[in-house]
């Protein structure tokens, strides 16, 4: 067997590979996280830092590759491992009972999906612009007289939307409840955990999670209660 | 303290007992009332009693596994309100005590559940898919006779110890059938740590793990997630740090495997 | 009548066996993969002979009825396993092991035989330790051993309390890798009905698959039976549920013959009986009488006041008493007779008066509420889990219970019945223990027949049977012996009687612990010699086994054991009665000192008595074999 086929095809392999892409597309989210608190700050931060990142071009683009894969092979082998794991258990008890499963693992594949929907309406809000092609026309001064897109404005304008803020908040709660899971999980998938680590393991991915949330829910709320105007 | 026990009060209870006559045919609960029970009589005693109801009024006897009746030969395994081996912690199904209940508790007895342990009768199911997975590699491939003193090799203490709390397995199966998925991986961890923590088991470290982890696959058990239901039923409290353990082996084992040096020697023939 | 021939190789003790190993035949390589072999039970004896035989080449087909072969009631084993290493540098040797195992079995053993068994204990350690079973170990990283059951030395390799569990693992997994390789084809959920001879000889056997109820054929070049012992005719037992006689019965009503079945072991420290659908006793390792110190009060009156209240004036630790020497760890059968003959005085503590105190409350004084709980923390767990009392608080009661039966079908030292081609292994034979087996002695028995010695002694045998030459399944043996099984099973099923299976076993249990147990007499044994031939009639008229033949049915597995164990009841009386000394396990209360010590008769007794069935109406055949010490002079076992 080829290593790919013994990773994409044993049980194992499957937990290795969801746990990569996992750990990536955590690392993903947290500096996405990072990145966009600069909306907190005058418009040319976040500006200047999304110029920066379309300035590396082809980079950018294998970069989002890169990402695009690993969230194809997590949401791939979810899927799979879905439907294995139920077929595994052909006929259900009918005293249903949990002795230490927490909820958050018991719906990841639920919290999963409510993500990929999320994930799938915000790179066509944002990225792709759908019904906001306005927002490819703005451009912005930087203090180096630099003229580069107006990212400030279009997340102000985004998140001025009641129903769009009420979205994004719902799913980065989804999102950091999916990761409290995830987190740990993916420790142990990688075989780094055990009894000494667990609890400070635990402890620390439910402080990520909380503090995830927070902040993500911080920047439109921040918008709708009027913190974070638009720039003249 | 109270030395001398007062007159145990006898209490009913109702069984509520998957019956199913074999693979093939539907199944159903029956309800099986029991009345006087002892709380000192084991659970697999009460249903000795009750079958010995059912023979008398000439009704087939309710068909559950068990042997050795003190935890430790693993054949016992019903699925009690839920539960592998029902409540309480660290038992087998033969170590739980009608104390656990009380005065009309409906007892909802099921069969381990688990496409790998295919259903043989009522509360009976094959579990060979075990043995499968031992016969691919949970050994050490050392034949009677060529074995050097025991104290040739002295193994760590602390090696040792944890080589036999994995080692204390009984192959009861009530991981696989508390796991959502049905998975092995508690099981199959047990028995790789067991081997691959001792000095005798490295030269065959690698592909034990590969070999037992693919046979657990082929069986057709489902994969972990994590949640750590198995070592909450688990009779001898295996830890799933385990299960990290092998995952971590498993893919050492999987990237060695692949980067190793091709031997193109053609073996060592003798003569 | 059979002609008995031990086998025993002449010269020096400490040479027989090695010698006798270079001059038995052997089988070419090559053609060992042309004779197969049936092997009926994967315990202990049952795995290691499977996988040694398939190791050597043999075709094996081992035979089960567990659904797998690592729930062999071995497995339950918890204190340990005995070998002569000398490791801890306290003065064991081959020797020593050899003796003691000779005087514990109280001079009814062959001196050949243990002596072989003591030689090779010490590869079985090699051998399990290479296999992976992780012994217990000091932080040297070296083998750790404990004194155990009426030895000076410390001589027991144990891992944690469950060694019986662990050695059966090793065991299992070399079976498991030569299935997996294709030499042992392994048949679960089977259980062996019947033997076949043709020509006289063991060719194969008739198997019943309990999930299928099929019954099938199976022939071979040879048959070996490793089923274990027949302790579960007194019901209640350590034994497993399952453990049963089936298999060494039909072969002894095939021929083969049984020997010295009244030789059965009480272990002493039990957890009593507690009420009437008790189905199973359970063992405490007696390891805990290292540190526990048994006792009774000294005053009848006494027996129900909880122990607190009792004051150490008032308390009788009568081992230590009675045995200052051994004290509390003397051996398995003088420890349980002193218990009984204490309950016997109407001493005997909790609410059946049938238990005595094993107390840790000095252990704790000295070690500490933790040192003891490292030490034996499983042991009261499971003390606590069966009868909700805390022994960290007030002393276990325990009480004796059957748990090894020394005697089994008759082999020669090669480890052959009197039926040429049936061989016998481990706790199904009589051959070691003679009339009593000291403690960590049963797995080094089932380890060493299966490892070290069945592999070259059925090589002598095989060597003289032309390769191929086995019959065929349709050979007229085959057919009579599955026609017979046929019969037995409709028989059960059709009776339609009114009682269930169990009850006649309960009955039958009862009958033997009065009349046949710890204590015997001649008026007891010749009233269970009417009473149990009556119940097996009734037995007959009236035994309901519900369901069918076609699938599993529990009833019918178990009808079919109980009708065995009723007639092996039967025999185990005739030989007690006939037995007219008391020796290790067989007390007969005729023969005793003053002191209720045991009154061996070496002058008309010394010898193993071999039972040859005649038929089923008739009484069968006492064959003697004199045992003839040559090394060993037959002394008077004391323990003070």
């Amino acid at each position: 067997m080829h290593l790919l086929g013994a990773l994409f095809n044993s049980s194992i392999g499957k937990k290795l590979l969801m746990a990569v892409s996992g750990l990536v597309l955590f690392g993903f989210v947290t500096g996405h996280l990072v990145g966009n608190l600069q909306v907190f700050l005058p418009p040319d931060a976040i500006n200047l830092y999304a110029h920066r990142l379309e300035s590396l071009g082809i980079v950018l683009w294998l970069i989002r590759a890169f990402l695009l894969v690993c969230l194809i092979v997590h949401v791939w082998l979810a899927i799979k491992l879905t439907l294995e794991n139920r077929a595994a258990r052909p006929e259900a008890y009918a005293v249903q009972h949990v002795n230490r499963a927490t909820l958050a693992s018991r719906v990841m594949a639920r919290t999963g999906f409510v993500v990929l929907a999320f994930i799938v309406f915000h790179l066509a809000h944002y990225t792709v612009r759908i019904g906001h092609p306005e927002w490819a026309e703005h451009t912005f001064r930087l203090s180096d007289g630099t003229m580069v897109r107006d990212v400030h404005t279009m997340i102000v304008q985004g998140f001025s939307h009641l129903g769009v803020s009420i979205f994004y908040i719902l799913a980065v709660g989804i999102l950091a409840y999916h990761l409290s899971h995830g987190i740990v999980s993916l420790v142990q998938t990688l075989g780094l955990k055990n009894e000494r680590w667990t609890r400070g393991l635990e402890r620390f991915a439910v402080a990520y999670c909380w503090l995830y949330f927070l902040l993500n829910a911080s920047m439109p709320l921040a918008v709708l209660g009027g913190f974070v105007k638009q720039h003249a | 303290m109270v030395a001398e026990k007062t007159a145990k009060k006898l209490f009913s209870v109702t069984l509520r007992v998957w019956r199913q006559a074999g693979p093939a045919q539907a199944g159903r609960f029956v309800d099986y009332p029991a009345a006087n029970v002892n709380p000192d009589m084991s659970f697999l005693e009460l249903l000795d009693v009750v079958n010995d109801g059912l023979t008398v009024k000439g009704e087939e006897p309710i068909a559950f596994a068990h042997d050795c009746r003190e935890g430790i030969c693993g054949t016992c395994s019903c699925t009690i309100n839920g539960k592998p081996h029902g409540p309480g912690h660290g038992i087998a199904t033969c170590q739980l005590y009608l104390r656990s209940f009380r005065e009309g508790d409906v007892i909802v007895v099921e069969p381990f559940r688990a496409r790998a342990f295919p259903l043989v009768k009522d509360l009976v199911v094959d579990r060979s898919a075990f043995d499968k997975i031992q016969q691919a590699g949970g050994f050490i491939s050392v034949r009677a006779g060529t074995a050097p003193d025991a104290n040739s090799a002295p193994v760590p203490k602390r090696d040792a110890d944890l080589a036999m709390d994995a080692a204390t397995c009984i192959g009861c199966g009530a991981c696989v059938a508390a796991c959502k998925n049905s998975s092995a991986m508690l099981f199959v961890a047990a028995k790789v740590s067991h081997l691959g923590l001792l000095p005798q088991g490295q030269p065959e470290r690698d592909s034990r793990v590969l070999a037992m982890v693919q046979t657990m696959d082929e069986a057709g058990f489902g994969s972990c997630t994590n949640q750590y239901e198995c070592s909450a039923v688990c009779p001898k409290l295996i830890s799933h740090d385990f299960i990290a353990r092998m995952n971590r082996d498993y893919v050492k084992a999987l990237f060695k495997s692949r980067f190793q040096p091709v031997s193109l020697g053609g073996g060592g023939g003798a003569g | 009548m059979a002609k008995l021939e031990s086998k025993i190789p002449s010269g020096p003790l400490a040479d027989k066996w090695r010698r006798h190993k270079t001059e038995i035949k052997l089988v070419n390589p090559a053609n060992k993969r042309k004779y197969e072999v049936i092997v009926v039970g994967a315990g202990l004896a049952g795995s290691s002979c499977a996988a040694t035989l398939a190791e050597l080449g043999y075709r094996v087909k081992c035979f089960v009825f567990h659904d797998s072969p690592r729930r062999a009631h071995s497995i339950a084993a918890q204190g340990g396993i005995n070998a002569a290493k000398n490791y801890q540098n306290d003065g064991d040797s081959v020797h020593r092991l050899f003796y003691d195992t000779i005087k514990g079995g109280d001079y009814r053993a062959r001196e050949a035989n243990v002596h072989r068994l003591a030689e090779v204990s010490v590869n079985i350690i090699d051998q399990c330790t290479a296999q992976g079973v992780p012994f217990a170990r000091e932080y040297s990283g070296l083998l750790a051993n404990r004194s155990f059951g009426g030895a000076q030395v410390s001589r027991t390799f144990y891992a944690r309390g469950q060694t019986g569990q662990q050695l059966l693992l090793g065991a299992y997994s070399a079976l498991s890798r030569m299935v997996g390789q294709g030499g042992v084809q392994l048949h679960p959920n089977s259980e062996m009905l019947d033997l076949v001879l043709v020509g006289g000889q063991a060719k194969g056997i008739i198997v019943r698959n309990l999930n299928t109820g099929e019954i099938s054929r199976h022939s071979a070049d040879a048959v070996v039976l490793a089923t274990g012992g027949y302790g579960n005719v007194f019901n209640l037992s350590t034994y497993a549920r399952g453990s049963n006689a089936t298999a060494i019965w039909r072969a002894y009503k095939r021929g083969a013959c049984f020997a010295n079945p009244c030789y059965t072991q009480i272990h002493p420290t039990c957890i009593p009986v507690s009420g009437d659908y008790q189905s199973k006793l359970t063992l405490m390792s007696e390891s805990l009488r290292n540190d526990g110190r048994i006792w009774v009060p000294k005053r009848k009156e006494d027996r129900l006041k909880p122990p607190a209240e009792i004051p150490e004036s008032d308390r009788d630790y009568y081992l230590e008493r009675i045995y200052p020497s051994f004290g509390n760890l003397c051996p398995r059968d003088v420890a349980s007779r002193a218990a009984k003959r204490m309950c016997d005085e109407g001493r005997g503590v909790g609410e059946s008066g049938l238990g005595v105190y094993l107390d840790f409350a000095d252990a704790i004084k000295r070690l500490g509420e933790n040192g003891v709980r490292e030490r034996y923390g499983n042991l009261f767990d499971i003390y606590h889990e069966i009868t909700a009392e805390s022994a960290y608080k007030s002393p276990m009661r325990i009480f004796p219970a059957v748990h090894y039966t020394m005697g089994g079908l008759w082999v020669d030292y090669n480890l052959m019945s009197n039926i040429p081609g049936l061989f016998v292994l481990g706790e199904a034979n009589f051959s070691d223990h003679g009339a009593n087996r000291l403690g960590a002695s049963a797995l080094m028995q089932g380890l060493a027949d299966g490892y070290f010695v069945i592999p070259y002694t059925l090589g002598d045998y095989l060597a003289g049977q032309k390769a191929g030459s086995r019959p065929a399944t349709d050979a007229a043996e085959f057919k009579e012996a599955e026609d017979n099984v046929r019969g037995m099973t409709r028989r059960l099923l059709e009776n339609k009687g009114k009682e269930p299976v169990s009850h006649f076993h309960k009955r039958l249990g009862k009958l033997m612990w009065e009349y046949c147990g710890m204590a015997r007499n001649k008026a007891g044994l010749e009233q269970a010699l009417q009473k149990i031939p009556a119940l097996r009639e009734e037995f007959w008229a009236n035994v309901n086994v519900p369901g069918s033949g076609d699938t599993l049915n529990q009833s019918l597995e178990q009808a079919g054991r109980v009708a065995d164990f009723i007639e092996l009841g039967e025999l185990m009386c005739r030989d007690a009665l006939t037995r007219e000394e008391s020796c290790g396990g067989h007390f007969r209360e005729e023969y005793q000192y003053e002191d209720g010590e045991c009154r061996r008769d070496d002058v008309n007794f010394a010898h193993a008595a071999a039972w040859e069935y005649q038929g089923a109406d008739r009484t069968p055949l006492r064959n003697v074999e004199p045992l003839n010490y040559e090394f060993t002079k037959m002394s008077v076992r004391s323990y003070k």
